[in-house]
């Protein structure tokens, strides 16, 4: 490169910094002169639009109350990009935090450190271990919704044939208890489900890239492979694509959790015949009413404490299986062909 | 280009005016940090105050230690790109050895032995055979180290270490955290190591003229199988201190660990074709990086646009220390 050429350039970049500088001074400038307390939402990583879903019901919950919500994601799914956020927050003296945690224990000790200095912490869709926090805010049963995914795997494979789960991260909470729901509910039954074979569990690390790969390792692995579960929405859209792209609509059969927006092509195809899902926003929205009830000190997170969730309605605390406890939104709702185009709009 | 990048060189060696001092890349690096310091003050009321200033360091400070070795490993006109995996590696054999019986204490050592047996590999194969690059033979131990990981622990975690071990990452002495301290003690073994020895010379010779320094009879292959050791030790370090830090482990950490410490060297002002840089430059910009994504975060300043920044600010300086700005 040109002498003359690379000065320009460095002046270009030198101005371009100064400009975010000065742009993200503006932009914090305008924040921080709120008075009202603020509560904390840290999802798993950024570019998952079930994060998003989340974190807009999180907000609305947070704004309606008159508080003010900080929304972030690290840009990888890891737990110390996590750690490096929480460590953030704690320093801007945040109300509360609720986290999506990508470890179930390696959070604690930073956990620990926000509780000593009087920050709530709350997790909500992956938990963090029940040490680490006041309490969980859970989707729905994790009992139902393994128990249910296999009986749709069941039904897709019309009782035989060999299945294989596709999920996100090895050490997401969500979707390990899930998968040990499933598990069970194969071997407590293990008659119906003789010639019901779980072959294989894949990790797609909730990364479109690494999920594709992953499933296309799963057909060249599997030939016979009948249905592909996947309980992450990342997953599940991702077996839709390669199964759509492969042509092996009506010989492999997706099912598990996904977004109606971004899984009504797939639906419409045939390639997932039903899924399930709850709703995201309605995820973010109670933990948000959780948070301030844990900061007003409504809720330490017994068993049988209740709290308003405003549209939602009235919330119980109850037992958890890890030990903890946990409040539950709602059960799991069916999306197929009858209703996908309603709800492609909604999220 | 090679030639004016040599008269260059010679240049700042011979003439040490003022002029000179005040512009070297050392006190720019110095300004750009108070420079971060400022902002961030102004971004954010939460940013300035001595408590925080000397407790932030320990957010950024686990990785920091990859940085020495880095620096003699890039003077010497070579690179190491296997450090991340290497702290992984390290790390797993850690804790699947402590949660089989091992006391912590011996654990402990044994991440370190580790690391350094890793590092010995790298180098060891370099100096065996000198065809080879060192961004090759280290990009193929990268994949190697932490497939090893992915072997022992599959996709799992590994956790329950005993309650004192947590020090290292979270405790603090006098006031500060201890990480912070053994980074400072590490600062002066490497700026002893590389300024005030011979061997700290030869690296720089072996930089700047590996032919006439093959000439002179210096041992090259031998400073060249030290200094891929000592980065395999300091991985071992950081796998220690991360651990401490998470409290598990798993056979994914420390991804892509490589690649900011290379950042953190290549703004430093280190050269990546050998021969040029101080330790404190790289040291400042441990530092500057480190204030910088911390300062952003508490501005709640999204991740994508933290990445860009820190991107800009290394091509620049890469350009910049190549075109002398100030003799515009």
């Amino acid at each position: 490169m040109s002498v003359r050429l690379s000065r320009w350039v460095s002046l270009g970049l030198a101005l371009l910094l100064i400009a975010a500088f000065v742009q993200g001074m503006f932009a914090g400038g305008k924040k921080e002169t709120a008075a009202p307390a603020r509560h904390a939402f840290v999802f798993k990583n950024t570019g998952n639009p079930y994060g998003e879903k989340q974190m807009e019901g999180f907000r609305k919950g947070i704004e309606e109350q008159g508080f003010q919500a900080i929304l972030r994601a690290p840009d990888q799914p890891t737990a110390e990009a996590q750690i490096q956020i929480i460590e953030q927050l704690i320093a801007q003296r945040v109300a509360s935090i609720t986290i999506t945690a990508n470890d179930f224990n390696a959070l604690e000790p930073v956990c620990k450190k926000a509780r000593s200095e009087g920050i709530a912490i709350l997790s909500a869709d992956s938990a963090l271990n029940p040490a680490s926090r006041i309490t969980h805010i859970n989707q729905a049963d994790s009992e139902k919704i393994g128990r249910t995914l296999i009986q749709s795997a069941y039904d897709m494979a019309k009782g035989s044939g060999e299945i294989a789960i596709l999920s996100a991260t090895s050490q997401a909470s969500n979707q390990n208890l899930w998968i040990e729901w499933m598990k069970k509910e194969l071997n407590e039954n293990a008659q119906k489900y003789a010639n019901l074979k779980l072959v294989r569990i894949a990790y797609g690390d909730d990364l479109r890239d690494k999920s594709v790969a992953e499933t296309e390792g799963l057909l060249r692995t599997f030939p016979n492979l009948k249905v592909i579960i996947a309980p992450t929405t990342v997953g599940i859209a991702a077996a839709g694509r390669v199964v759509t792209d492969r042509k092996l609509i009506g010989k492999i059969y997706v099912t598990g959790l996904g977004l109606p927006s971004e899984m009504a092509e797939y639906i419409e195809n045939g390639a997932c015949p039903y899924m399930f899902l709850w709703n995201p926003i309605d995820v973010g929205y109670l933990s948000a009413y959780a948070a301030t009830a844990a900061v007003n000190g409504k809720i330490t997170g017994k068993e049988g404490e209740t709290f308003d969730a405003g549209r939602l309605g009235k919330y119980k605390i109850v037992k958890a299986g890890d030990g903890g406890t946990e409040v539950l939104l709602g059960p799991p709702f069916r999306f197929d062909k009858s209703n996908i185009n309603e709800w492609k709009k909604v999220y | 280009m090679e030639n004016s990048q040599q008269a260059y060189n010679i240049e700042i060696t011979r003439k040490r005016g003022l002029v000179d001092r005040i512009f070297q890349w050392e006190t720019l690096l110095g300004l750009l940090l108070l420079l971060v310091i400022v902002v961030n003050t102004a971004i954010s009321p939460y940013f300035l105050s001595i408590r925080n200033l000397i407790n932030t360091p320990s957010v950024f400070l686990d990785k920091s230690f990859l940085v020495f070795p880095m620096i003699l490993t890039m003077v010497l006109g070579g690179i190491d790109v296997s450090v991340g995996s290497t702290v992984a590696l390290s790390a797993v054999i850690m804790a699947v050895s402590y949660n089989a019986g091992l006391p912590m204490e011996f654990a402990i050592l044994l991440c370190l032995l580790i690391g350094t047996v890793c590092g010995m590999i790298n180098g060891g194969v370099l100096v065996k055979f000198h065809e080879l690059s060192p961004v090759i033979v280290t990009v193929s131990t990268m994949i190697i180290f932490r497939g090893i990981a992915y072997i022992i622990l599959g996709d799992q975690a590994s956790s329950g270490f005993p309650k004192w071990f947590s020090f290292f990452g979270w405790g603090s002495v006098g006031g500060a955290p201890f990480l912070l301290w053994m980074f400072i003690l590490a600062s002066f073994f490497f700026g002893i190591l590389l300024h005030k020895t011979t061997f700290g010379r030869k690296v720089y010779g072996i930089g700047s003229n590996r032919i006439a320094c093959r000439y002179s009879a210096i041992e090259i292959d031998k400073i060249t199988f030290i200094v891929f050791a000592l980065n395999g030790l300091m991985a071992g370090v950081t796998a220690v201190f991360l651990t401490s830090r998470m409290g598990s482990t798993r056979p994914n950490v420390a991804l892509g660990y490589e690649l900011e410490v290379i950042t953190m060297v290549a703004l430093g002002g280190v050269s990546t074709t050998g021969g040029v840089g101080k330790i404190s430059g790289p040291i400042l910009s441990v530092f500057i990086i480190g204030y910088l994504s911390y300062g952003m975060g508490l501005a709640n300043i999204q991740a994508p646009v933290v990445l860009v920044v820190i991107g800009s600010l290394l091509v620049l300086s890469v350009l910049a220390s190549k075109t002398k700005l100030w003799k515009w």
